[in-house]
């Protein structure tokens, strides 16, 4: 009972966006004030803001570093943002750097990992092995900030830039490696360290424009509505319509056309 | 940094920036210059397009050179060149058509803005197609429905019902876009990854439920914006009221383009290997495929408005076109390109015609056709020679497509669909055959609303018209062009889908 109540409360963004995107779309449908139909789609379009907002935060998660150009590193190493994506705990980053530490260095063996694996790993796992290609990909390729202290744990130092992050120090992103202090202070705070994903932030932003301009598009549309017909209640505009096509407010449009949600 | 490397960006930019300076240009004619110029240089970059990929193979463009998946990737392969080629070739024909439809049918303090929206409309449906990125699809898909909305409503001048119209469609194609970003959400959620090539190796093997519900929220969304039968709602009233010109735009091009969108998320995207694409197909694709084919061309056959009678042909066609993506199959796949751009080109054409009838009669109502064939006998002969593309007839486009999607049909052994294509062909013929019959064998009336001089429409919208009607015609007599390339395009997208 209490494991239940603990899993509806860890997810509780996921509730906040199931509720108000049922808001909205109840609110579009039923209401037939025209303005209320775009304030309704509004919510709705909110509650998928709040949707993207909440997968970008990820526990335990990096910010994805690239040392030698970007697109150096090819395919790998550009996944290790999203990846880390659990935000149920943090549990699947973990794994994939646990699995780091047991593959063969180079990139290429673990590629062999990924292409035999599908068939019997959970997705999960699979996806645990792409992250891991992340850091060991970046070992192969290029000389990173993650390579530099070959014998500490590459999931560690991955970690290790975010801590300095947050404290900052004179000496920067240079001194990291050498530090063994910032290494082990991340392996302590990886758990706790939220993560914040920019990228559905910036894919959120456009969305938010696109939902500025459709609600300006909409608002529009019911001013000119208003001036054309004197009212924005959907009930009165049919019947303003159909008086106009058929003389008289007559009965409910043919049912072959079907009425227009 | 020469012409070649550049090529595949053109057709986005060049109508993107040529749309902020219409604005600029004085009112009259300028701006529909500049609008056709542009239309021209966009469809020339496609056509150049077409070719190079023709000869060398798919080819990338990184955006701003960030390469993939970290950036925007424009991806062009045949399916997408293709339907490149389709949508600025009928944008390069209905815009110099518009020009007098647009003066009766428009304010003309209203023409820079008119020509801008149907500017950032064609941008929009050109990017949707070109892109590799599955965001980029959402912001594409919106800026050219918004600027639909905008063109949709200023219809109103006509007719005040035009803004309802508008604001029906504006509530669904939001709901669908937004569907469709939740989709992709949840695919971002799976894989990190919004690049569409990428997306498909991370998709791999993942069967959960979290992919599933991604893919869902994409078939409602896109399904939503392609008019899939049961959520057509929002089309016939769109394209009944919009300006005839806008009419003949999006019915040829913004359906067609949502139609592409979702082959590119089924066998681009998503494998052939995942269970839920195959039951999405049995169990939705072709049933709604089969019953919107009926349920609209029924109701097609009652209308008495043209206008609106194409529109549910449209919404019948488009079941054809789900019925050739459910079986899975190369000659499926390529019978439902094929159509997507014959239908482009029938369905351009005869609603040119009508913007002709109503450029002299005043009116698409079906009383304004009688005996049209004397009044107006080219337009009369357009619109017959695409009617009859529109069926199926032999030495049309629309014979190529029906053929592909009958071999397709009983090569998959789904042989009833087969005979209920041909059945809902001939209930094409009842719609069609009862305008032809008014339009040929009915006395022009000589008092009333309709009277109609005996003047054919002019040479501007002549040409135009009777330029798609001999593309109807050609293509349907030397298909290696459409149907040879469609072909091979699906080769490829099941070659992707499936294979790897």
């Amino acid at each position: 009972m209490e494991g239940w109540f603990e899993f509806a409360l860890e997810r509780y963004n996921y509730w906040i966006v199931i509720i108000l995107m049922m808001t909205g779309l109840y609110i579009v449908f039923a209401r037939g004030n025209l303005v209320k139909k775009v304030v309704g789609l509004n919510l709705f379009q909110t509650s998928v803001f709040i949707f993207y907002i909440t997968i970008g935060k990820i526990s335990g998660g990096t910010a994805p570093i690239f040392v030698d150009g970007h697109g150096g590193g090819g395919h790998g190493d550009d996944h290790d943002d999203g990846h880390g994506g659990d935000h149920g705990g943090g549990g699947r980053a973990e794994d994939g750097h646990a699995d780091s530490h047991e593959a063969p260095e180079t990139a290429d063996a673990l590629h062999g990992k990924v292409e035999n694996a599908p068939g019997d790993l959970k997705p999960n796992d699979l996806q645990a092995a792409v992250d891991a290609l992340g850091p060991a990909a970046e070992a192969a390729d290029a000389p990173s900030l993650h390579q530099a202290p070959v014998d500490a744990d590459i999931g560690k130092v991955a970690n290790a830039p975010l801590t300095d992050i947050e404290k900052p120090s004179p000496d920067g992103f240079e001194t990291v490696p050498d530090s063994a202090h910032g290494a082990i202070e991340a392996l302590a705070g990886a758990g706790e360290v939220v993560y914040t994903n920019p990228l559905p932030h910036v894919l959120i932003l456009t969305a938010i424009v696109v939902g500025v301009a459709t609600t300006a598009v909409g608002l529009a549309l019911a001013v000119r509505i208003r001036e054309a017909y004197g009212t924005i209640e959907e009930d009165e505009l049919e019947a303003l319509d159909d008086v106009a096509e058929f003389g008289a407010a007559a009965a409910p449009a043919g049912g072959a056309t079907g009425g227009a949600a | 940094m020469n012409f070649e490397s550049q090529l595949p960006v053109l057709p986005i930019i060049t109508p993107l920036i040529a749309a902020p300076i219409t604005l600029l240009l004085p009112k009259g004619r300028a701006p529909w210059v500049w609008a056709v110029i542009v239309s021209w240089l966009t469809f020339a970059a496609c056509v150049l397009e077409l070719i190079s990929v023709v000869q060398n193979g798919p080819t990338s463009y990184f955006l701003g050179d960030w390469a993939p998946p970290l950036g925007i990737e424009y991806r062009i392969d045949i399916a997408n060149a293709l339907v490149l080629f389709i949508v600025s070739g009928i944008a390069a024909l209905v815009f110099p058509f518009a020009y007098r439809s647009v003066q009766l049918e428009i304010d003309e303090r209203q023409s820079p803005f008119f020509y801008c929206a149907l500017l950032i409309c064609l941008t929009g449906l050109l990017g949707v197609t070109i892109t590799g990125d599955a965001f980029n699809v959402f912001v594409f898909l919106e800026i050219s429905s918004l600027s639909t909305y905008a063109l949709v409503a200023m219809g109103a001048r006509r007719d005040r019902r035009a803004l309802t119209a508008a604001f029906n469609y504006l509530i669904m194609g939001t709901i669908g876009a937004t569907f469709y970003v939740i989709g992709i959400g949840l695919l971002y959620q799976a894989t990190g990854t919004l690049n569409m090539g990428d997306l498909q190796i991370q998709l791999q093997g993942q069967d959960n439920r979290m992919v599933q519900a991604g893919f869902a929220f994409i078939v409602v969304g896109v399904g939503l914006k392609l008019a899939m039968f049961p959520m057509h709602l929002w089309l016939p009233n769109a394209y009944t009221y919009a300006p005839s010109a806008v009419t003949a735009f999006i019915a040829a091009t913004a359906t067609k383009v949502a139609v592409y969108v979702m082959i590119r998320f089924f066998f681009s995207v998503f494998s052939l290997d995942f269970a839920f694409l195959s039951a999405a197909f049995t169990w939705v694709l072709l049933p709604l495929g089969l019953v919107g084919m009926f349920a609209a061309s029924i109701v097609a056959v009652f209308q008495s408005d043209v206008k609106r009678m194409l529109a549910y042909s449209s919404v019948a066609q488009i079941g054809y076109m789900l019925l050739g993506i459910s079986f899975a199959t190369v000659e499926g796949v390529s019978a439902s390109l094929v159509h997507v751009l014959n239908h482009a080109l029938m369905k351009g054409a005869l609603f040119m015609a009508v913007a002709c009838v109503v450029l002299r009669a005043g009116s698409h109502s079906i009383d304004a056709f009688a005996g049209l064939a004397r009044r107006m006998p080219y337009t009369t002969w357009a619109f017959i020679l695409s009617g009859l593309s529109l069926i199926g007839v032999p030495l049309t486009v629309g014979f190529v497509s029906k053929w592909y999607l009958l071999q397709a049909a009983f090569s998959g052994g789904y042989w009833y669909a087969g005979f209920l294509i041909v059945a809902s062909s001939l209930i094409a013929v009842v719609y069609i055959g009862r305008i032809v019959e008014i339009m040929v064998l009915r006395e022009p009336a000589s008092e009333g609303r309709y009277v109609i001089p005996a003047k054919d429409a002019p040479i501007s919208m002549l040409i135009p018209m009777w330029a798609l009607v001999a593309a109807n015609i050609y293509f349907g007599i030397r298909t290696e062009w459409t149907a040879g390339l469609a072909v091979q395009a699906a080769e490829a997208l099941l070659a992707a889908g499936g294979a790897s």
